[in-house]
Order: structure tokens, then C-alpha cells, then sequence
């Protein structure tokens, strides 16, 4: 993974020196609340509900054992023991105080992380698929390009005060895990007419109060052109993008006004008229970053192991968590574990100290010094050797980390809701949590197959509801919370927005709601179809129909 | 309707409430009631004093309903805030709501 230099090292203490003085004028009165605030905001600090939340930037979702360790050190020392792993692969904590902020943010600096850009009008933390580098459907590492997003997007001096925030993904593989076509910009990397490597960029795609997928602006970009090319998109965004309304300031709204070919034509005018002297970037400086992503040095090693093949006959709770968690590797005889989060009655996403801690080690013991987030809210660990899964699988079923559930419906994607959130109109949680409860039975599960349920506890989406096969939103009706389902959102490659069902549900009414679509599904499904291929078959009626009643 | 008067602490974001000795307590019940209009004003002029003062921020009234002699806010959100912590546990509805 990518190390800090010199350069970087100074710039991040420099950083945290200069809000340290910050924090210190406002406690001393030479700053009010409202000259500190996007100060604050510009450092990941927000004023929620109950206390402040500091936002933690894990560049496209990559974690060394020291770093995590050190999350969770900072969770028992100046939180309350637990954090929030964020669908934008960041980390929350909830409960931090204001006068300790600058000993976490030196903390973190220590471990080479910061808050910098995880909140404000500006270009947020560049996320990846979480299997970057270990995949077996990847033409190539996303990782050294997020990388190189993010130093030429830090505190870049035209990009800072945009209409509005702007968020990257990138994928490197056949199948998109990382949501891209949900991006101001999504970025896949594929094989160009000259048989080289280059992006497919998508644009305007997003979530929130206007859902929108993105577009395709440019079927191929050779990679060399990445900066540039991105600078022009970010600059007729910048220039046209509107600052007179929040809701309509970010770029989806502007490329679907203009359409995406007026759009296309003016990106690619000033494309012309600037990249060639535009930064981009020196081959050097492209090796120089690549350099640090080079793949860990794995032997090849059998592929079956004759301990993990008796454990999956004898423990069917084993077999499960293998056939669910554990997946391929693009070296044979090692996989990909995911590490889950879901355990039922636990809150979707949340880790504490200890299990950031446990993980830390388990990255060093078993997985190359390298632990990953995955935006559906569950760590990683990219490089398990197939003869090490057991014995990881035991330490982690032990501290509940272990559920067999990875992208089936108690795989659930919730953001923190009214429980935490300032902006939220309903609690999101306590919905996951008993939607968990009901559909605990990992056979029931089983029988459901692939299932994607996002839920939101408001209109601005960061618990992904419209990508959501199902899909609950949170809305505040007369001071009662009533949750809106919408069903047939997809967030890969042939990415949807899901389809408002109905009226929306009571709370209580909710887990009660979804078992009557799954059972819709069950007995309209033919065989070996998901849900999503169902729900595109059937359509809506038959869903209504047992919601809603006939008529 | 009776207002409480309430805010964030500066210093560590926590939900507190003005008192009737001019503190800020973090229990609800402690908090002072203003029972019409002039006086919620009189509570928001000290409240705006405590903010000046570094006391407090995000200061503003919400109105609440007694209950059986406890202080109880009427939406969801107040409620939420007033519990202080809300999904530790495993059962449905941690704050009974």
C-alpha cells in the first residue's frame, strides 16, 4: 500500500497543527461557531445529535494492521469503544469530544491518516472495489489510480469549492463491486482497441433527493489522459454546475440538463483546448506510486486443503460462512475473506475497538499486513492462504465476526439514522436490526440467494436505498417515521433505481413488509433466478398485489 | 405547550439542557419549563448568553408534555436526543418510542 513521504508527513502535521490552533481560538472565543464551523467540516468534524462525529478518510478503503490498530485506540481512548464503517469505505466516530480532536487527528497522523476532504464541496475519499489487487476477474489494480486521484485532488486549489461535493469510483474487474454507476464519476478500467488498458468513464450518476445513473461520457480514455481528462469534466462542472440551490447543485443534475452529449461536447472542447498542457502525470511519478501497489509475493498453493474440505461436510454453519464469505483469489490456493459486521442484532457496519484490534492482528497473522472496508459495511482480508481459512474462520466465529451472510439479505447496507444523524428523519438501525431478527435462519437466507436490502433513514441516500434490490427509505410524516420500500435497484454493472412500491409502512410494520415480498419473490421465481432477475420479469403488480391487496 | 430550551455542549457536543439555577443539565427532567411564549423568550436570552460564553452551541426551544410528573419531548428526534444513546442493545426499540 502507499506510504507517506516527506512531503506528506509535513503536510499532514502541518494540518493538524493549524486546526489545533483553530480548536483553541474557538474554546478561547476568537472564533464563533459560525466562522469555526467549515473549518471543522473541511477536518471531517460535524455536530450530530448526540455529540460530534469525526469522519476518517481510508483512501479507497485500504487499511495496513497499524492503522487499524490504532483506530481502535482511538475508539477506547476518545470515543466509546466502537466506530461506523461508511458506505464511502471512511470510518465514524460518534461520541468524540471537541478539546480531543486535535490528539486524535495527531494520532492518526501518526499512522499516516487524516479527515482531510471527508466533508465539504470538494472531491471526497476515491473508493474502489474492496477486492482491488486479490480479485480473479481483475484486468488490472484500481488501487494506484486512486492513489493518484487523491494526491492530485488534496486541497487542489481549483477543485476546493465546488457547487457541490464530488465522489469517484473505481473499478479494475469484469464485475463491478464498487457501485460506480452511483458516482459524480465512475471509472472502470477496460481494455482499449489497441489493446491497451484504459478507462470507460461514466458521469452523473448519484443518489439522494434525484437519483440518477451515470452516464457514459467516454467508451475509452487511455490512461495516460486520466488527470486531464478529469480536470476538464471537474471544470465545466465547476463552471455551470448551479450554486443557487443545494438540491440541484450536484453534476448529475447539470449533465441531465444539458444532456449528456451538450455535456460530452463541452468537456471535450476543453479537453482539447487545455490537456496538452494540463498536469498529467509523469510516467515516473505513475511508476513511482504503481511501485507501491505491486502485488504481495504468493506462492501458488493447492487449491483444496483436506481440513477445510472435511470441516465444510461436518459443520454446516462452517460451510455456509465459506460458501458466503470466502471467495476466489486470483492466486490459487489463497482467498479473499470478508470479515462481517452484520451479526444479527448488531448495528449494520459498526465495529468495536477490540474487533478492529482482532482484525489488525488477523491482517498481519494471515493476510499480508493488508485489511480492507468494503462500502457494504464489512472488513476484508485480501490475502488468506486457503489452508489458513479455518483457523481464521474459528477465531472469528468466536468474536461474532463471522456470519455467512456476505450479499444476502442480512447483508444489510444502513446508514446510522435518526439514532445519530442531524439530517435524518428516521431511525434506519433498529429496522436493520429487526429485518436481521427475522430473516436470522441462514437457510431461509440461503433459499433467498442474492439479495441486496439498502435502507436510509433519509432523502439524502448514504445508506444507498435506491440501489437496493429492496430499498427502504426513512421519511418523517407528521412527526411519525413511515419507511418507503422500492424494490429493483441494482447497484453493478447493469446498475437501476429501484421503483417506489406503495405507500410507505409504519416501523413496526416494516419487517412484516419485507417478508411479504420475499415471499412474492419465492413463489414467483423460476429456477436458479435472483430476486432482481424475478423482479425484472415479473414486474411490480404481483408485489403490490401482496403488499397492497388486489386493486 | 410547555418549551424546554436545549443545545449541544461546546466542548464535547453533548445534548444538554438549560436548568433552572442557569446550568445545563444532560437529564431532561432537570430542565426548566417555560410555560408561555415570553417566557421561552426569557429562556433563549440565556440560552444566548451561554452560547456567547462558549458554554453551549446549536441552541434552540422544543416543546415537551408531562407526563405522569416526566418531562417528555414530542417528536421522535427529541426523544432520541434526550435518551443519549440509542442502539447498544440487541432488542427492537432501544429507547421505547
Amino acid at each position: 500500500m502507499y506510504r507517506y513521504d516527506e512531503f506528506d508527513h509535513a503536510f499532514v502535521r502541518e494540518r493538524v497543527a493549524e486546526f489545533k490552533d483553530q480548536v483553541e481560538r474557538r474554546l478561547a472565543g476568537k472564533l464563533t461557531e459560525d466562522e469555526f464551523r467549515p473549518l471543522r467540516l473541511r477536518n471531517g468534524l460535524y455536530l450530530q445529535l448526540h455529540a460530534y462525529m469525526l469522519r476518517i478518510a481510508i483512501p479507497y478503503g485500504v487499511l495496513s494492521p497499524a492503522q487499524l490498530r490504532q483506530l481502535g485506540m482511538i475508539g477506547r481512548r476518545w470515543d466509546r469503544g466502537y466506530g461506523h464503517f461508511t458506505t464511502r469505505q471512511n470510518l465514524q466516530f460518534n461520541w468524540v469530544k471537541l478539546v480531543d480532536i486535535p490528539d486524535v487527528l495527531a494520532a492518526l497522523a501518526d499512522v499516516e491518516m487524516h479527515c482531510i476532504q471527508t466533508s465539504g464541496n470538494c472531491v471526497r475519499n476515491v473508493t474502489a472495489d474492496p477486492f482491488a489487487g486479490a480479485a480473479n476477474d481483475e484486468l488490472e489494480d484500481p488501487r494506484p489510480w486512486c492513489e493518484i486521484l487523491r494526491q492530485w485532488s488534496t486541497l487542489h486549489p481549483e477543485f476546493s469549492w465546488l457547487p457541490r461535493k464530488f465522489k469517484i469510483a473505481i473499478s479494475g474487474a469484469a464485475e463491478d463491486r464498487a457501485a460506480i454507476a452511483f458516482h459524480d464519476i465512475g471509472l472502470k478500467i477496460v481494455r482499449g482497441p489497441n489493446g491497451q488498458n484504459g478507462f470507460r468513464v461514466l458521469v452523473g450518476g448519484g443518489m439522494g433527493r434525484t437519483p440518477y445513473v451515470g452516464q457514459e461520457i467516454r467508451a475509452y480514455l487511455p490512461k495516460e489522459h486520466l488527470l486531464s481528462y478529469i480536470e476538464s469534466i471537474l471544470r465545466v462542472y465547476n463552471l455551470h454546475g448551479r450554486r443557487d440551490n443545494i438540491h440541484k447543485a450536484r453534476i448529475k443534475i447539470l449533465v441531465n440538463q444539458l444532456g449528456i452529449d451538450k455535456f460530452r461536447e463541452d468537456v471535450e472542447a476543453d479537453w482539447e483546448a487545455t490537456h496538452k498542457d494540463a498536469i498529467d502525470l509523469p510516467d515516473d511519478e505513475r511508476k513511482r506510486i504503481m511501485s507501491y501497489f505491486a502485488p504481495p509475493d504468493l506462492e501458488r498453493r493447492p487449491i483444496r486443503d483436506e481440513g477445510l474440505d472435511q470441516r465444510r461436510i461436518t459443520d454446516p454453519v462452517f460451510a455456509n460462512w465459506l460458501k458466503h464469505n470466502v471467495r476466489p483469489h486470483r492466486v490459487p490456493g489463497y482467498s479473499t475473506v470478508v470479515v462481517s459486521l452484520k451479526e444479527p442484532g448488531r448495528t449494520p457496519g459498526d465495529a468495536s475497538s477490540d474487533a478492529m484490534e482482532l482484525v489488525a492482528d488477523l491482517a498481519e497473522r494471515f493476510s499480508r499486513h493488508e485489511a480492507r472496508v468494503n462500502y457494504t459495511q464489512n472488513l476484508m482480508l485480501p490475502h488468506v492462504a486457503t489452508a489458513d481459512v479455518t483457523a481464521l474462520y474459528d477465531i472469528l466465529h468466536a468474536k461474532g465476526l463471522a456470519t455467512g451472510n456476505y450479499d444476502l439479505l442480512g447483508d444489510m447496507i444502513c446508514c446510522p439514522g435518526l439514532d445519530y444523524c442531524n439530517l435524518a428523519n428516521a431511525r434506519s438501525i433498529p429496522i436493520a436490526k429487526e429485518i436481521a431478527k427475522r430473516f436470522e435462519d441462514p437457510k431461509r437466507q440461503e433459499l433467498i440467494g442474492p439479495l441486496r436490502l439498502n435502507m436510509s433513514g433519509c432523502i439524502n441516500a448514504c445508506g444507498h436505498h435506491h440501489s437496493g434490490n429492496i430499498g427502504i427509505l426513512g421519511v418523517d410524516k407528521k412527526g411519525t417515521e413511515l419507511y418507503q420500500i422500492s424494490l429493483g435497484g441494482n447497484p453493478k454493472d447493469d446498475a437501476a433505481i429501484g421503483t417506489i412500491i406503495g405507500p410507505g409502512f409504519r416501523a413496526e410494520a416494516v419487517p412484516q413488509a419485507i417478508d411479504t415480498i420475499i415471499d412474492t419473490y419465492l413463489a414467483k421465481r423460476s429456477d436458479g433466478e435472483t430476486f432482481l432477475e424475478t423482479w425484472r420479469r415479473v414486474g411490480a403488480q404481483p408485489f403490490k398485489e401482496a403488499l397492497y391487496g388486489a386493486g | 405547550m410547555p418549551n424546554v430550551v436545549t443545545a449541544n455542549r461546546l466542548i464535547d457536543g453533548i445534548v444538554v439542557y438549560l436548568a433552572p439555577d442557569g446550568s445545563w443539565t444532560e437529564e431532561i427532567d432537570r430542565a426548566r419549563l417555560a410555560e408561555t411564549e415570553e417566557e421561552t423568550k426569557v429562556l433563549e436570552a440565556e440560552a444566548d448568553k451561554a452560547m456567547k460564553a462558549r458554554t453551549v452551541v446549536a441552541v434552540y426551544p422544543m416543546p415537551v408534555e408531562i407526563k405522569g410528573g416526566v418531562v417528555d419531548p414530542l417528536s421522535v428526534r427529541e426523544r432520541i436526543r434526550a435518551a443519549h444513546r440509542t442502539t447498544l442493545t440487541k432488542d427492537w426499540y432501544d429507547v421505547p418510542l
